[in-house]
């Protein structure tokens, strides 16, 4: 059977969406996937490739969103799809915008506007995946969209613990036992920050959630327009790995940004704007909900003492208070400098109004 | 289907009807470097380890006077760098990428994936020792490491060869029937960096031997949606790896197609696209290696044919696939044969090396066949010194008059005691 090509429904000017109703009605993640009931990080494909519109090519890396998502004759990928390593998803972005434009420069084939997109999940991407990430964001004559969509664990091989895996959390790695009741220390990797602030010529760095799923499809849709090679994080609630039942996942993605856990930013050409209720947190119009309210929804904080919540909760607040920018610049200037660096000029430090929120 | 390509009808580099043949002294890297601008590569990848990042630095600089147009790229690593000519393969492009020693291996997860998607990438390993403690010089594990993935892999003796293989390496690996990535091995030093003579063809001459690279219905672009590399788990794999092994065998036909064609175009190649035999016609005894081993080992033979000995070389090109039909063919001829393997293969049977092994194999259930006696010669750099030479003659020599046991086949030559 001849396979149909993908005609330009949508156009290859990617508009940022203004509501629900204006989402564009084309799946192109359709059904024959089988990852988990409530299954964020499926989301993230979904609304990934309806922002970007069937004119684009998605690599993959190993992971859930790879073998739970690709079984041999039952694609759900509308738009053409190809798997690459697991470290790799840096590597496939240059190479398959590279083996693009030298093919249309030549002649050698239409020259016309693909997205390609590569996406990595949290293990693939902030770990073992990072420097080829790192790489990529510097090629800027390449158009390309890194997406490292982030469950906090290594889902696929039985959810062990990431350098994106929250402190304590119980993993397959770090489970909890009679005499160690943490086994997890590490704080979470700032990864959006790293990217975003590690690559000044990359136009497009954003940090989102699909829960808030108008701001992530803008903010796919958004990388691509700006081109060059951009990186975009979300935050994915995961059933399986984090010990919920799935009809939470979207209220956990909430969660995780209200308690300002999570950030929800984007920053273009240099310029880093809050989006969402976090920019709503520290404009001072919304109040950060206690991180306890995210931890008792799941299983793998259950094994908190006290203590355990209360190192979270400060370690969330120090984000909030002390860094330059919550989320994305993980340090401060002391407060007589501020002038010297026209921090004050261009805008005020966010945490000044944070504090009295 | 709708074309994915446009019509324009180009393909290689623009011709000169005015231009020649020409001669240029070069090393293997820098005739491998005139091939990739000659079979108007598209995309290539780039990291630093010597010796074969000659190859990259001889073609950033064609780049750099415009002599070709070629995306090149400078990855972050060898597994990277291999990796990005993977998927740029995958959309159409003509690709060429390289290693050595421990850059090979770091970029082993990228090789392996590369053969079973078939994406006919091609490498080449400017051979290098496998540090720790650390060596640079010339030992072949490094490629023989892809003998079993599906690559397919030849060694070059010359600068032209290093030239000629790489223009058929692309024929080949992109030939339909085949679809696989080729390596081609370059002695470290010994060719990578050593100057000789070379013919370089011209553009046209090239364009009407190297047809356009066309992955059919296997390219990745939104006109052919198809998922490439799915999970195919016990349901498929089994059927898949054996159109790998079917490719492979086609292989062997297609490089004899290519070698005539070459032949006819170019006026070099040999009598045999796998083997090439110097001094064979009356030989009694041969050695029989690869690369550029055949330089100290010619001197050798010419020495002990005034001396009236009959021997020969029989120099093999191609490890992958492996010319079993010829091997037997040449080798029953012989009495006895001395294999030297620039490799080692700890713990094999006999403690014998790479080719070594695979020769007793392929001869295995020949009806007549020589006495097969094994050397590890020359590792981490080192030379092959005329008493090397003799020593592996007279072992070869006892071999042939039954003097040798099974537990004495194998040894290591020049190693200080
Ligand atoms: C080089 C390599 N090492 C290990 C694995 C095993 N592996 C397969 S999927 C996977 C998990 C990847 O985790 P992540 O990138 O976070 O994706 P997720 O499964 O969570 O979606 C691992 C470790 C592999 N495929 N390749
Ligand atoms: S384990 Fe988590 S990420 Fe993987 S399919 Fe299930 S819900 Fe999705
Ligand atoms: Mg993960």
């Amino acid at each position: 059977m001849a396979i149909e090509p993908l005609a330009s429904t949508t156009p290859q000017d990617l508009p940022q969406i203004k509501g629900v109703k204006d989402v564009p009605y084309d799946e192109l993640f359709v059904s024959g996937h089988r990852t988990c009931q409530g299954c964020e990080s499926a989301l993230v494909m979904r609304h990934m490739v309806k922002a970007s519109g069937p004119r684009t090519i998605v690599l993959g890396s190993t992971g859930c969103m790879y073998v739970a998502n690709t079984t041999y004759y039952t694609t759900p990928w509308v738009v053409p799809w190809m798997h690459t390593q697991l470290g790799a998803s840096g590597a496939a972005a240059l190479g398959t915008a590279a083996g693009l434009k030298v093919l249309m420069r030549k002649g050698k084939l239409k020259d016309e506007k693909i997205n390609v997109i590569a996406f990595c999940g949290d293990g693939g991407g902030a770990d073992m995946g990072l420097g080829a990430i790192s790489a990529t964001l510097t090629h800027k004559d390449y158009d390309c969209l890194v997406l490292l969509y982030d469950n906090e664990s290594y889902a696929n091989t039985d959810i062990q613990l990431s350098s994106q895996t929250p402190y304590g959390a119980v993993t397959t790695f770090s489970p909890t036992g009679s005499e160690k009741r943490l086994m997890h220390t590490r704080w979470k990797k700032n990864m959006p920050g790293m990217m975003a602030t590690g690559h000044p010529e990359s136009r497009y760095i954003a940090a989102g959630c699909a829960a808030y799923a108008v701001d992530l499809m803008n903010k796919i849709r958004r990388a691509l327009e700006l081109g060059g090679p951009t990186f975009v994080h979300t935050l994915d609630p995961c059933p399986k790995g984090w010990d919920y039942h799935p009809q939470y996942s979207q209220e956990l993605g909430h969660l995780a940004v209200e308690t300002g856990i999570w950030t929800l930013y984007e920053v273009i050409d240099g310029v880093c704007n809050l989006t969402g209720p976090t920019r709503q947190i520290a404009e001072g119009r919304k109040k950060r909900k206690p991180v306890y309210e995210y931890l008792k929804r799941q299983g793998r904080f259950s094994h908190f003492a006290d203590e355990d919540v209360e190192h979270f909760q400060a370690t969330v607040d120090k984000m909030w208070e002390e860094w330059l920018i919550p989320g994305v610049i993980p340090f401060t200037i002391p407060q007589k400098d501020a002038g010297l660096l026209r921090i004050d000029k261009r805008a005020k430090p966010l945490h000044a109004e944070a504090k009295t929120a | 289907m709708t074309t994915i390509t446009s019509d324009i009808p180009r393909h290689g580099a623009p011709e000169n009807a005015n231009e020649v043949e020409t001669e240029q002294l070069a090393t293997g890297c820098e005739a491998i470097a005139e091939a990739i601008r000659l079979a108007d590569v598209d995309v290539m990848a780039a990291y630093p380890i010597r010796p074969y990042d000659g190859v990259m630095q001889a073609a950033a600089k064609l780049i750099a006077n415009g002599k070709m147009d070629v995306e090149y790229i400078v990855a972050d690593g060898e597994h990277s760098q291999f990796e990005i000519v993977k998927h740029a393969c995958a959309v159409g492009s003509r690709v060429f990428v390289g290693s050595s020693g421990v850059g090979w291996f770091y970029a082993f997860e990228a090789i392996a994936v590369t053969a079973g998607l078939r994406l006919p990438v091609v490498a080449i390993c400017g051979n290098r020792a496998l540090d720790d403690p650390g060596a640079f010089g010339c030992e072949h594990n490094d490629a023989l490491a892809v003998r079993d993935l599906g690559w397919l892999l030849c060694w070059a003796e010359t600068a032209q060869e290093s030239l000629d293989f790489a223009l058929t390496a692309w024929k080949v690996g992109e030939d339909k029937r085949v679809s696989l990535p080729v390596a081609i091995g370059l002695d470290g030093a010994f060719l990578t960096h050593s100057q000789q003579i070379v013919m370089i063809p011209t553009q046209a001459a090239v364009n009407s031997f190297l047809p356009k690279f066309d992955l059919g219905d296997r390219l990745l672009h939104p006109d052919n949606p198809i998922t490439i590399a799915p999970q195919v788990d016990q349901d498929w794999l089994m059927e898949i790896r054996m159109q790998n092994d079917q490719a492979m065998r086609n292989a062997l036909g297609v490089i004899t197609e290519a070698h005539t064609e070459f032949k006819r175009l170019f006026g070099r190649g040999g009598d045999n696209p796998f083997l090439d035999e110097f001094m064979t016609d009356d030989a009694e005894i041969v050695f029989l290696g690869q690369g550029t081993l055949s330089l100290p080992m010619k001197v050798a033979i010419r020495r002990l044919r005034k001396q009236g000995h009959k021997v020969g070389l029989v120099r093999l090109k191609w490890f992958r696939p492996f010319p079993t039909a010829d091997i037997v063919r040449s080798l029953s001829r012989f009495k006895a044969v001395g294999v030297i393997d620039r490799d080692y293969s700890f713990g094999s049977p006999y403690y014998g090396g790479v080719l070594y092994n695979e020769i007793r194999s392929a001869l295995y259930s020949a009806p007549k066949r020589p006495v097969v006696v094994g050397f590890i010669a020359a590792l981490g750099g080192r030379e092959i010194e005329q008493p090397m030479a003799m020593e592996m003659f007279e072992k070869t020599m006892a071999a042939a008059s039954g003097e040798l046991t099974s537990g004495d086949v194998c040894h290591w030559i020049g190693v200080r005691k």
